[in-house]
């Protein structure tokens, strides 16, 4: 259903080139707006810094995501092919799975069988760490989404050619529709466009 | 501030010096050059090359499904494997390629983590090259189970017969790493891909191709708070890539070195197969990317300088190998274990496939060593010439390890030389066609190049470089870097 209510999303301005664009994010940093954002075809060195965003916390739930691998790994060649779970008082785990250790070359079935399986314990820490990498990604930087409304404007599409953008949201506390503009002319933003999404 | 001044002219004028970076990127290119170039590739027709290529392919890949089915439909006994040979061929091609994979996970993790620049412009086709060299390996063992039906049991699923897989195995050890290898490879060049499908998206006409392409882009709009949380990621996946590459060819050597068969049981596996698979790597790489830098017009961006830095890891990786060899040859010797010296005195001096030795050694030692002379890093046809050697050279060498040393095994009663049937061959011969099938598919739907990751390298992007935008930066500025800043202080 269209409707001719719009809803404002920000100003998009567009900068020639990175340090145009860089000194800018760093201008807005100091303006003091929190809602917003530099667009740009390849990650710029130094650009978190003009902005003011803080380090990805990605690193702390990959680790964890590792771990449960490495504990996973451990889990099920201990319970199918060691006597450890009973050893220590929790046979039923090996019960429910219903296991028999195979023994080949009369391998013993007790704990200290664990090195043989370092291999698949690292494996499946790589495993289940790059599935974290790519799901906590995915989950801190919001995507996959199948529009937003920067992609209304015609001149965004060059974002990912050899165009730098800023944009300035309209939910930012400082956001003002004249103030904001003049704003971001007064920093070098050339074809400074509001930027409306459908409600 | 004079001083600065004068400084900046005479670099300015004066000669190119010995120790001056080559520019990544030649002839100064802008960012919208590198997408026009790059793009076009996918938005043109291909070339009438591409599709003389491509038909043989296909050709070739139905040779190998033909092969498979007819080694399902008829048994096991189509291949030449017989006792003692139990391991031939098949192994070896698997080993062949797994190995080929390595060099794309090298250049694209390890570079990355060492901060090796000149890797951007062949990442993404080396990464590409991983994957489907992977899949070709993954055929053969999966075949070699006898009952393929059955692979279902290589995974830890719990079955009606309540038997588990056998976890001290290397063969299971090897079930996880290469299907951990593969599955990281691909999230690894997934999200590599995901900017530049934006970049595709984009350029596209709203239709079935925008659309594709939008979804497979995840809706990235190159927003720097996306940039800050990717490149951690893209940091991370490298860092987890690194030492997975290592172990995955550790653990395929592990087959032969934890066995107790002669000339397989050995420490130094694990080093000399991940060094020779990434000798191997970088030979196909550089045999698949020099004609396509040629086909596609892409000199600027694949410059001599990126092969001169691949010709120099072959020719290290090579001398790596060749020392393997020899000092396998003289353990032999010292560890005084008269089966040991026996079995390389076979396979090197007076066995029945001493041939494939001197193959081996002459491919993979000797041809590396051109690489020695800078001119020959430069002509085209000597390196393409090295890098035949050494994709030939590496089949040979895990044939060598592989079925020489079964021919003759513990029991002389029991010796045999091995003799590959016309399944084998042509099993063989065709996964070069599927191989280059999904390699010619990926050079016609995505981006042979990692777009964004060049256009970060360009001398341009650097937010500090002030005053010359998209011209590109001039040498001086690389030179006088710090003295800039110096003499903006003082003024």
């Amino acid at each position: 259903m269209s409707t001719t209510l719009k809803r404002v999303h920000g100003f998009l301005a567009e900068f020639d080139n990175v340090q145009d664009l860089y000194h800018a994010a760093e201008q807005v940093r100091d303006a003091g707006y929190q809602r917003w954002d530099v667009h740009s075809p390849f990650p710029i060195h130094g650009m978190d810094h003009a902005m003011g965003v803080k380090r990805s916390k990605l690193p702390y739930f990959v680790f964890f995501g590792g771990l449960t691998g490495t504990c996973v790994a451990f889990t099920l060649q201990t319970i199918t092919q060691t006597t450890f779970w009973s050893d220590i008082g929790l046979g039923f785990l090996q019960k429910l799975a219903e296991t028999y250790p195979t023994v080949v070359q009369a391998k013993p079935t007790h704990i200290w069988t664990l090195p043989a399986f370092f291999p698949v314990m690292f494996e499946l820490t790589i495993l289940f760490s790059a599935f974290t990498v790519l799901f906590g990604l995915l989950g801190h930087i919001g995507l996959p989404r199948l529009n937003h409304p920067l992609f209304v404007s015609k001149r965004f599409a060059k974002f990912s050619d050899d165009t730098f953008f800023v944009c300035i949201e309209a939910r930012d506390a400082k956001f003002s529709q004249e103030g904001t503009k003049a704003f971001l002319e007064k920093i070098g933003g050339k074809n400074v466009e509001l930027i409306e999404d459908d409600i | 501030m004079a001083t600065a001044t004068a400084h900046t002219t005479e670099a300015h004028t004066g000669p190119a010096r010995i120790l001056d970076r080559e520019p990544l990127v030649l002839n100064n290119r802008s960012y919208s050059w590198i997408t026009n170039r790059v793009c076009g590739i996918v938005e043109n027709k291909q070339p009438l090359l591409w599709w003389i290529l491509f038909v043989p392919s296909v050709l070739l890949t139905g040779l190998t499904v033909f092969c498979f089915a007819y080694l399902i439909s008829t048994g096991v006994g189509v291949w030449g494997q017989k006792q003692p040979v139990a391991w031939a061929w098949d192994i070896t091609n698997f080993v062949f390629w797994i190995g080929i994979g390595h060099a794309g996970t090298l250049i694209s993790a390890i570079l990355f983590l060492t901060r090796q620049k000149w890797r951007t412009s062949v990442n993404r086709a080396a990464e590409a090259m991983t994957i489907f060299a992977v899949m070709c390996a993954g055929l053969f063992p999966a075949f070699h189970v006898g009952r393929v039906w059955m692979v279902w049991f290589l995974a830890p699923i719990p079955n009606a017969n309540a038997i588990w897989q056998n976890f001290k195995s290397p063969l299971l050890w090897d079930v996880f790493a290469v299907s951990t290898y593969f599955t990281v490879s691909a999230i690894f060049w997934f999200l590599g891909l995901v900017p530049d499908l934006a970049t595709l998206r984009d350029r596209c006409k709203p239709g079935l191709r925008k659309a594709l392409y939008g979804i497979f882009s995840l809706g990235w709009r190159g927003s720097n708070r996306h940039w800050s949380h990717y490149e951690t990621a893209y940091m991370l996946l490298a860092a987890l890539s690194t030492p997975l590459v290592l172990s995955v060819h550790s653990v395929v050597s592990f087959d032969f070195a934890t066995s107790i068969v002669p000339g397989w049981h050995t420490t130094i596996f694990p080093p000399y197969f991940v060094a020779g698979a990434i000798f191997g790597g970088f030979a196909m790489v550089l045999t698949l990317m020099i004609p396509v830098s040629k086909i596609y017009g892409l000199g600027d961006l694949i410059t001599p300088k990126h092969i001169d830095n691949m010709a120099k890891i072959i020719l290290l990786t090579g001398t790596i190998v060749g020392y393997a060899y020899c000092m396998e040859f003289f353990i032999a010797y010292y560890g005084a274990n008269k089966y040991e010296l026996q079995t390389f005195q076979l396979r090197g001096l007076y066995g029945p496939s001493t041939w494939a030795y001197y193959f081996m050694f002459g491919f993979n030692v000797f041809a590396p060593q051109l690489f020695w002379y800078r001119p020959f890093r430069h002509n085209m046809w000597v390196v393409m010439f090295v890098c035949m050697c050494v994709n030939a050279g590496m089949w040979f060498e895990r044939y060598v390890i592989i079925a020489t040393t079964l021919e003759r095994h513990l029991t002389p009663g029991s010796w045999r030389v091995y003799e590959a049937t016309w399944v084998d061959k042509y099993t063989f011969l065709g996964t070069f066609g599927l191989f280059m099938m999904l390699f010619l598919l990926f050079l016609r739907f995505l981006p042979v190049i990692a777009i964004g990751e060049v256009k970060g390298v360009l001398p341009q992007s650097d937010a500090h470089n002030d005053g010359h935008g998209e011209k590109g930066i001039q040498e001086e500025d690389l030179m006088n870097y710090p003295d800039r800043h110096v003499a903006k202080s003082v003024a």
